[in-house]
């Protein structure tokens, strides 16, 4: 899960890490009461979980109260990368004596964590990896032994801090790997880290990834999901533990495997070249198991999308058999009943088939098409929604 | 021939009395694998009954930890099905015994959990062979299943196969069934695993009984950019190779936690464009990859 700026910034100081105040806030009278508590100038920063805000408009300084009524105005409700911004983040203008850049990720090919460390902080990190690669200090961690002061003194000894700084750079990273750790996160961001006049260090920016894996071990961390930017489908689908993701094509996907399910939707998308363009609706995985009341499930949601024309069951038995598969898909239409209004094409395969397709058959659902193949299943599927208009 | 697994392995499975372990014991034995006992700390003197290939009532030991396991039974192999919460002290546990292969198959391991067991093996000189997490494990058909996979779809042969998806590996196993396989590993959907694609190669590569390898791949990370340098480099042996989720959208999880393209990075086309670029021909679709495999194998 990515968190919002704000967030990030409330997990940082709850660490230790040291940051300037803020309010968040949902409309431009909320934003002109803060601006009055925190005492202008201030800026106003779209709240989005994308980045480029600055060069989108959405961060703006505020010199005076009639500023921040017209800068949140415009910036709420503002479309940043297909993110539209619903909340605004109210923060005093800090002055800035240097920007620095800092961060802790997942490095994946290496199996361990990575440091990523600068005294040029502001701009892009990806474009400043690729322009000035020799100012961009990156330090490895070993998971086993993390980062105490001396790791940290490392890490900013090989970005080239001056010394002015150094200890408090450093001081600032330990607490952020505290995050880092403690929050079970994949990544900390913090561009920029700032100096301001006074030689103090603040992190006026923050980006975090937390891990859904542990979330069993961070109940707290359920609070910082936000409902009200979620797709509907997606969160009745979390509701019921299904691995569900809304895309924008008309063809619903039903499948077992995370693997099998991303392939039926390129196998979908190949197929939909030679009928209209149609495209698969979703990603939805009901697991191994695909028991009758999953499946039910799993349908129930991909029958209510407005978008979806027709549905594509894809399905290898392995543990579970064919048999079992299909009886789950004859009992979902059952419990659905008069909801299930569009077509669905059934491709089986894989353990005991035979009888999956003759139960299947024996139904003579008049929705339901069988396939014999992925690819035959794909194509009658694409054509269906083509034909139901795209 | 084979890799990693054959059926002189002996295997144990920590989590044996659990509602999965109980369920994928008796599918191991029934695939011909030699359990040789178990692993669950509270259930320690006792003893759990199944039946082995041959029909044949077996008492399986549960002992304490997996040294236990080892010393009493002499096990080489342990299949690991503790839940997510746990998983990480039950992998460091067999890592400090010194099994030589662990297969984790458990799905939602904290990500920092396996980056922190994966150190730990390192530290301790890589003396254990670490497959997974959320991997549905090694098939050797015909002669042991370390996991989950049906060992009903195919029997041994000429192809192996390495796979980051259990579903995908299935599908693979059996548009190919007439063929078989001499290993087929599902190597994991997880950001951190242990055995790579490389690793799978590498050994393929080096195992009589392989004589074409398939390889399949999915969105996220570089794993497939750098088996096709390792390819390129180091495999005579042909390679074909599939790549799901040319259709998935930036930023979000599609399913296996590691499966994210993040920004311009982990893309479908990206690792679809490195593999040709090594000369590896890759499929659109699973069975036009199987038919891929069937033509280099016929041209070999």
């Amino acid at each position: 899960m990515d968190l919002y700026e704000y967030q990030a910034k409330e997990l940082f100081a709850a660490h230790g890490v040291p940051v300037s105040p803020g309010i968040v806030v949902t409309s431009a009278d909320e934003a002109v009461t803060a601006a009055e508590k925190l005492g202008t100038p201030v800026m106003v920063k779209s709240q989005v979980k994308t980045g480029g805000r600055g060069k989108a408009g959405g961060v703006k300084f505020a010199a005076t109260i009639d500023d921040v009524r017209t800068h949140a105005g415009n910036i709420l409700g503002l479309d940043i990368r297909g993110h539209v911004t619903r909340k605004v983040l109210i923060t005093p203008a800090s002055d800035i004596a240097a920007e620095y850049y800092a961060s802790f990720l997942l490095d994946r090919a290496n199996r361990r964590y990575l440091a990523m460390c600068s005294k040029e902080g502001g701009m892009e990190i990806e474009q400043l990896a690729v322009e000035k690669p020799e100012a961009l200090a990156r330090v490895p961690i070993d998971p086993a032994a993390g980062v105490d002061a001396a790791k940290a003194a490392e890490i900013v000894a090989a970005a080239g801090f001056d010394d002015d700084v150094r200890d408090k750079v450093a001081a600032a990273l330990v607490k952020l790997w505290d995050v880092f750790v403690g929050e079970d996160a994949t990544l900390v961001e913090v561009n920029p880290l700032i100096q301001t006049p006074d030689g103090d260090v603040l992190a006026l920016d923050g980006k975090v990834t937390l891990d859904d894996n542990a979330a069993f071990r961070h109940p707290q961390h359920a609070d910082l999901v936000d409902y009200a930017s979620e797709n509907p489908l997606e969160l009745r689908a979390k509701e019921k533990h299904l691995n569900y993701v809304k895309l924008d094509g008309q063809v619903g996907i039903i499948g077992n495997g995370a693997g099998l399910v991303m392939s039926t939707l390129d196998v979908v998308a190949y197929a939909g070249e030679k009928h209209s363009g149609v495209k698969p609706a979703n990603f939805l995985d009901i697991g191994g198991g695909a028991s009758a009341e999953v499946m039910a499930s799993g349908l129930d949601i991909i029958l209510s999308d407005p978008d979806v024309k027709s549905v594509f069951v894809n399905v290898f038995g392995g543990i579970t058999a064919c048999d079992a598969v299909a009886t789950g898909i004859v009992k979902a239409l059952e419990i659905l009943g008069d909801a299930a209004t569009k077509p669905l094409v059934v491709r089986l395969d894989g353990n005991n088939v035979a009888a999956g397709r003759a139960i299947l058959a024996a139904a003579a659902h008049p929705l339901v098409t069988s396939a014999d193949t992925m690819d035959a299943g794909a194509d009658r599927a694409a054509e269906l929604a083509a034909a139901a208009g795209k | 021939m084979s890799i990693f697994l054959n059926g002189q392995s002996k295997v144990i499975v920590q989590g044996i009395t659990g509602g999965e372990g109980t369920k994928h014991t008796a599918l191991m034995l029934k695939a011909g694998t030699n359990i040789v006992g178990g692993v669950n700390a509270r259930k320690a003197g006792t003893t759990v009954s199944h039946v082995t290939k041959d029909g044949a009532a077996v008492e399986l030991p549960v002992f304490a930890t997996v040294a236990e396991a080892m010393e009493k039974t002499g096990a080489d192999v342990s299949v690991v099905f503790v839940p997510p919460a746990f998983a990480k002290d039950a992998v460091i546990e067999a890592i400090d015994a010194g099994i030589g292969l662990l297969v984790v198959i458990t799905e939602g391991i904290p990500v920092q959990d396996s980056a922190e067991f994966w150190a730990h093996a390192c530290a301790l000189g890589n003396r254990t062979r670490i497959i997974g997490p959320n991997c549905p494990g090694v098939i050797t058909p015909g002669e042991a299943l370390a996991g989950i996979t049906p060992a009903t779809i195919t029997g041994p042969g000429p192809v192996g196969l390495v796979s980051k998806s259990g579903t995908l590996t299935y599908q693979m196993m059996y548009e190919l069934k007439d063929l078989g396989f001499s290993t087929a590993i599902g190597i994991g959907g997880d950001p951190v695993i242990g055995t790579t694609h490389i690793d799978a190669l590498a050994a393929f590569e080096a195992d009589p009984a392989t004589k074409a390898i398939v390889m399949i791949g999915e969105i996220g990370g570089d794993a497939e950019e750098r088996a096709a340098e390792f390819i390129k480099a180091n495999v005579t042996k042909p390679v074909v190779g599939y790549v799901a989720g040319f259709t998935a959208p930036e930023g979000k999880t599609m399913g296996h936690a590691g499966a994210i393209v993040s920004g311009s990075s982990g893309t479908a086309q990206a690792k679809k464009e490195a593999l040709e670029a090594a000369g590896v021909r890759v499929g659109k679709t699973p069975s036009q990859t199987a038919q891929l495999l069937r033509e280099a194998l016929a041209a070999s």
